[in-house]
């Protein structure tokens, strides 16, 4: 039964949903890592995807000068490199001190860190909005004629098709870093218990700083999708990014990459489709209180099942 | 004489938002250096005061829901409550959580206060905002106050009209600069009080050592809330103290999170948390220079104008903001590696039954 309300539906609600949980997903993967291997809530996860969507953007920009035109996917190498270096460093400065200390003052100093590198992107970038193609997305027509023989039309523009190869590739190199290699294991081990961990000669500082370097990757080609998808790079994204990523990260059950993969999805998917005129013809939530489905879902998550779905830590 | 009074009208302008500042301050000491709860939804408590003070006490609107015309105190003790009735809220669901989940779900309120703002048009007037908000002793000016009792039965409009263009147009700065200072004061005498009783040294416990504190008996998680709902209500009443002196609110720029919230930790932590002197002075002390660097980046800036005249200055204008700032935050992360007590350090308050040597020896002076 493919009429145009399933049409409406499809295209215009279900795929921008997974394409927003593909991001929020990404996102939420560095946070939850942060959270169970380091021991602390990293409030400055959302400018480090937006930094790292700027450095993409200024590839792209170098690139242009030479008479180059870059892919934003393309761009987004160099980019990571240069934000897992930022990352490295502000770990360096402004969280290793804090090491030993309470947990809520690395909390403290990651809030100032978001401040930081926020002005820092706006002193440098200014305050104005850019973006990495300008004009409008049209759907892949392939897919399009193909799905349509089928009598059920896909509206998908490339740009889609490539947030979701994107994460399907991060997710399965993620998947085999964690499962296969030592330093996943050791990664996997110091998130179950840090004491354990030390006392079988795990070297936890190598640990943290490979913590930094898929969380940066992560977060650079979580932001590079969301400045594809979206079509605009601004200074507050990151922001307004961090509680869907939260949600998605506690839905998942902190430490728990694969959970943060699917609450990512989840909460993509709810805010989109609470949009969606269930019940007679007006949306079912107004579309300005997309962010607020969120944060209900992370309210709710945290009084019933604090561990979250896949049984991650509860603090 | 012109100029000098415009250097005192400058500083009246300090101490206002000094002031304000201030009480933001002592409000997040009640949260933070109390009870220690990261409350990071400062803003989110600032524009509910804010909006329920402007809704309440502006005239007759038909931009935004009533404009109900109340006496200012009014407005602002409904703003005060407002704020305490949502913390209240919050503080049955998010309390018993780790800290940094109370950060979330702070973050969350606020957001979800800014998205009821711009989204319920009707009431709130939407991202346009309120304006024409009445500010204490300058509405005395205002026809429809002058024109309404008690100003009426002591003088006709006319009369009211004639007197007010005797006194110069900045006659209300100092008074209202002194309301604000009187308001804080209050607070902070009041908080004084609240930290060394029994209550006090009950959060001090509770912050420190929760199992402990439990194991003694103490209602944690009731004591907890409350200090959250007393926190939220002198953020409400500070909101409201804002909106008086900014006369137009609106939800995207008034009441920036990174700027309201970020300001006010700052504060406390250059200040000293858990010292409500601390907090007043470290408020005071980051006004000013958040204020002073304006001034000192702008002649900079007219400076490299004019040494290097290629370059277009309002570009380095709209930029300078941001590097205060940045530098405003490298401020706060030196504070807090290098003096994590902030300037004034927290002194514990002494046990009434403790003898005069130990007050001494912990630094209580009276």
């Amino acid at each position: 039964m493919w009429d145009a309300f399933g049409f409406d539906f499809v295209n215009f609600y279900l795929i921008p949903g997974l394409v927003l949980g593909c991001i929020y997903a990404l996102g939420a993967i560095g946070i939850t890592l942060t959270f169970s291997i380091l021991r602390f809530a990293n409030f400055a996860h959302g400018e480090i995807m937006m930094s790292g969507a700027y450095l993409t953007w200024t590839v792209m920009a170098i690139a242009g000068y030479a008479g180059l035109t870059l892919h934003p996917l393309v761009a987004m190498v160099p980019a990571a490199l240069l934000v897992i270096l930022l990352f490295l460093g502000t770990d360096k400065l402004f969280y290793k001190p804090f090491r030993n200390a309470d947990t809520i003052k690395v909390v403290m100093a990651s809030f100032g860190m978001m401040l930081i590198i926020r002005s820092a992107v706006q002193v440098i970038w200014g305050p104005n909005q850019l973006t990495f193609v300008r004009g409008i997305a049209k759907p892949n027509p392939v897919l399009r004629d193909m799905s349509s023989d089928i009598g059920m039309m896909l509206i998908i523009p490339n740009k889609h098709l490539f947030i979701f190869a994107g994460t399907v590739i991060i997710v399965f190199a993620l998947s085999y870093l964690l499962n296969r290699t030592r330093i996943g294991k050791a990664m996997r081990a110091v998130s179950d218990s840090p004491d354990l961990a030390h006392v079988t000669g795990i070297d936890v500082d190598k640990v943290i700083r490979a913590t930094w370097i898929v969380g940066g990757i992560c977060a650079t080609a979580a932001g590079v999708f969301l400045v594809m998808d979206v079509q605009m790079l601004e200074t507050t994204m990151g922001f307004r990014m961090l509680l869907p990523m939260f949600a998605a990260a506690i839905l998942g059950g902190i430490g728990k990459p694969y959970g943060a993969v699917f609450g990512g999805l989840v909460i993509g998917l709810a805010e989109e489709l609470s949009a969606y005129p269930w019940i007679g013809d007006a949306p079912l939530l107004s579309p300005g209180y997309k962010t607020g489905v969120a944060f209900a879902i992370m309210v709710v998550m945290l009084i019933v099942r604090p561990q979250g779905l896949f049984k991650g830590r509860s603090f | 004489m012109e100029a000098y009074v415009g250097y005192f009208l400058y500083f009246l302008s300090l101490l206002t938002v000094g002031g304000i500042y201030a009480i933001f301050a002592l409000g997040l000491n009640v949260n933070w250096g109390f009870a220690g709860l990261f409350n990071v939804g400062i803003v989110g408590f600032a524009a509910v005061g804010a909006y329920t003070y402007a809704l309440l006490t502006t005239a007759e609107s038909t931009f935004h829901i009533g404009g109900f015309g109340l006496p200012l105190p009014f407005g602002m003790f409904a703003g005060m409550m407002t704020s305490a009735v949502i913390a209240g809220l919050i503080g049955l669901i998010c309390i018993r959580l780790r800290a940094d989940y109370l950060a979330i779900a702070t973050i969350g309120i606020a957001e979800i206060i800014k998205l009821i703002l711009k989204n319920e048009t009707e009431i709130t007037n939407g991202p346009r905002g309120i304006n024409k908000i009445p500010r204490a002793w300058e509405h005395f000016s205002e026809e429809r106050f002058y024109s309404s009792w008690p100003m009426s039965w002591f003088g006709t409009p006319e009369n009211w009209e004639a007197f007010f263009d005797t006194l110069p147009n900045w006659y209300w700065q100092p008074l209202f600069a002194g309301t604000i200072l009187l308001v804080m004061y209050v607070i902070y005498r009041m908080l004084e009080r609240a930290r060394t009783s029994p209550w006090g040294r009950m959060m001090t416990a509770i912050r420190e050592n929760e199992p402990a504190a439990r194991a003694a008996g103490k209602d944690v998680t009731r004591r907890r809330i409350e200090a959250f709902i007393i926190g939220a209500a002198i953020m409400g009443l500070a909101g409201s103290l804002f909106a008086q002196h900014l006369r137009l609110i609106e939800p995207t720029n008034t009441f920036d999170p990174s700027k309201v919230t970020f300001l006010v930790w700052v504060m406390l932590i250059v200040g000293g948390s858990g010292n409500n002197r601390g907090a007043m002075l470290g408020a005071f002390l980051i006004w000013t220079l958040w204020s002073a660097s304006e001034l000192i980046i702008t002649g900079a800036i007219n400076l490299i104008g004019d040494i290097f005249s290629t370059l277009d200055p309002s570009i380095l204008q709209t930029r300078a903001g941001f590097l205060r700032m940045m530098l405003i935050g490298i401020l706060m992360q030196v504070i807090l590696q290098r003096y994590p007590g902030g300037i004034l350090p927290e002194v514990r308050p002494a046990s009434p039954k403790a003898d005069n040597n130990t007050r001494v020896s912990t630094g209580e002076t009276k």
